[in-house]
């Protein structure tokens, strides 16, 4: 059976006068699965959840979350009951204490799960005193989090979720992000961090003004995507760009390097025929990939 | 999680890849014994911080190559039968005596002014092609130097 989509958009576009902030991104998300969104500050992560979470209208193209039209108010209420979402500034009630924030979100989810919220107090250590402004980003961040999972909401959308966190509250985000999705929540992550991508994501996807331009699971990357590096005997410029699976080509003087998402044996024996003197086949990182993938989208 | 490292995510070998190699280094050297149990899959995602869809997948692999065995609702056990326990065992001697004469060959070296660098770069040179060969990443290959491009993916 396949897996339902729980998000799924065709043609997406937002533009901000002359500036185009999303461009005909067409997303698929699976049931179960961590997704990461990942791009540059600037590349339109925020400006597609927003529109995913009917908090802005797409200048085109449609959008499902959880089967509901993103572009029908109506339906985004009752969706985002659904969803838990913390921003990338992670706003919450800043009068509130950490308390009086829980016990207000609880009183509107019926099927709120009480023993979670106890065991998550305790794991987080949270000041229940405390006013939520005076609390760190860490624990703005945890707290968010417990709410996400005491409502036990179907898809958690997190938006730059470790952003100005340091290391140890960084992991303990990511352990929270895989806890989620091992209990059967659906994880949509944005972020910049590339290795935090690659350690809990099943499913990455990479946007670039706004276009999309990988989507793929991140053990393909890696088992898949090669670097091939050919070295000439004189400066040499290849039409190698017009075989299958190469995505990008760049020569320096007589050295051409190729990035390859398949297709290898092919543009090895490319090379070879057009006579490079040395062939090497180089692993590649999500890093290498994302760096290769920037300023390629066919405008 | 002291039996298993963390893996990391930024090299270029998948993580599942990595997590095998390390289940399978334990039972090698006999951190893991035969019919011993495995932490449960969500429990090492959870302390390893990485996908628990990636843990099931290496449970699952190394359930099919025969050395662990999945039993369902209890959990993974290191298999205590057939040819995986007695090749363990076996691997377990000879991992020691290897790991003598790597011993003896660094020390050698290092006595003859070659750098621990060096050394490293050697050795992943050696390993190259035979892990392209079988499938698995090299650091590098080089292509050049062998007939043909066999066991490039």
């Amino acid at each position: 059976m396949m897996q339902p989509m729980v998000i799924e958009t065709k043609g997406l576009t937002k533009h901000y006068g002359s500036f185009e902030a999303v461009n005909d991104l067409s997303l698929l998300v699976e049931s179960g699965s961590i997704t990461g969104f990942l791009g540059q500050n600037g590349a339109g992560k925020s400006s597609t959840i927003r529109m995913l979470l009917g908090m802005m209208r797409p200048t085109r193209g449609t959008g499902q979350v959880l089967g509901f039209d993103i572009a029908d108010p109506a339906a985004s209420v009752r969706m985002r009951q659904r969803i838990a979402y913390v921003a990338e500034d992670k706003r919450l009630f800043d009068y509130m204490t950490v308390g009086q924030l829980i016990a207000f979100t609880r009183a509107f989810f019926p099927s709120w799960c009480h023993d979670t919220e106890r065991e998550l107090i305790d794991e987080f250590r949270l000041p229940l005193e405390l006013s939520i402004k005076k609390l760190s980003k860490g624990m703005r961040t945890q707290t968010a989090l417990l709410l996400a999972f005491a409502r036990g909401a179907e898809l958690l959308i997190l938006d730059e979720p470790t952003e100005g966190l340091d290391p140890v509250s960084t992991e303990k985000v990511l352990g929270l992000v895989v806890r989620a999705a091992a209990n059967g929540m659906s994880v949509f992550f944005s972020s910049h961090q590339i290795a935090e991508v690659e350690q809990v994501a099943d499913r990455v996807l990479m946007i670039d003004s706004g276009r999309l331009v990988l989507d793929t699971s991140i053990d393909s990357v890696k088992e898949h995507f090669r670097r091939v590096r050919g070295v000439f005997a004189e400066p040499h410029d290849s039409a190698i760009g017009a075989l299958p699976g190469v995505r990008r080509v760049d020569v320096d003087g007589r050295i051409v390097s190729v990035m390859a998402s398949h297709n290898v044996n092919e543009i090895v024996r490319y090379l070879r025929a057009d006579s490079a003197t040395n062939v090497e086949v180089l692993p590649v990182t999500l890093k290498d990939v994302l760096l290769g993938s920037i300023g390629t989208a066919k405008r | 999680m002291s039996l298993l490292l963390k893996p990391n995510p930024s090299s270029g070998v998948p993580i599942y890849v990595q997590l095998k190699e390390q289940i399978r280094h334990a039972v090698e050297i006999g951190a893991l014994r035969p019919g011993e149990p495995l932490p449960a899959m969500r429990l090492m995602a959870e302390q390893l911080v990485i996908n628990a869809n990636t843990v099931a997948r290496v449970y699952r692999e190394l359930e099919g190559e025969g050395l662990l065995v999945l039993r369902h609702g209890v959990g993974a056990f290191v298999s205590d039968f057939g040819p995986v326990a007695q090749q363990a065992a076996a691997r377990t001697g000879s991992l020691n005596t290897a790991r003598g004469e790597v011993r003896d060959l660094v020390r050698r070296l290092r006595d003859e002014g070659v750098t621990s660098d060096e050394i490293r770069r050697l050795v992943e040179a050696e390993l190259g092609q035979g892990r392209m060969a079988a499938g698995g990443l090299a650091p590098t290959a080089r292509l050049a130097a062998t007939p043909a491009t066999r066991g490039v993916p």
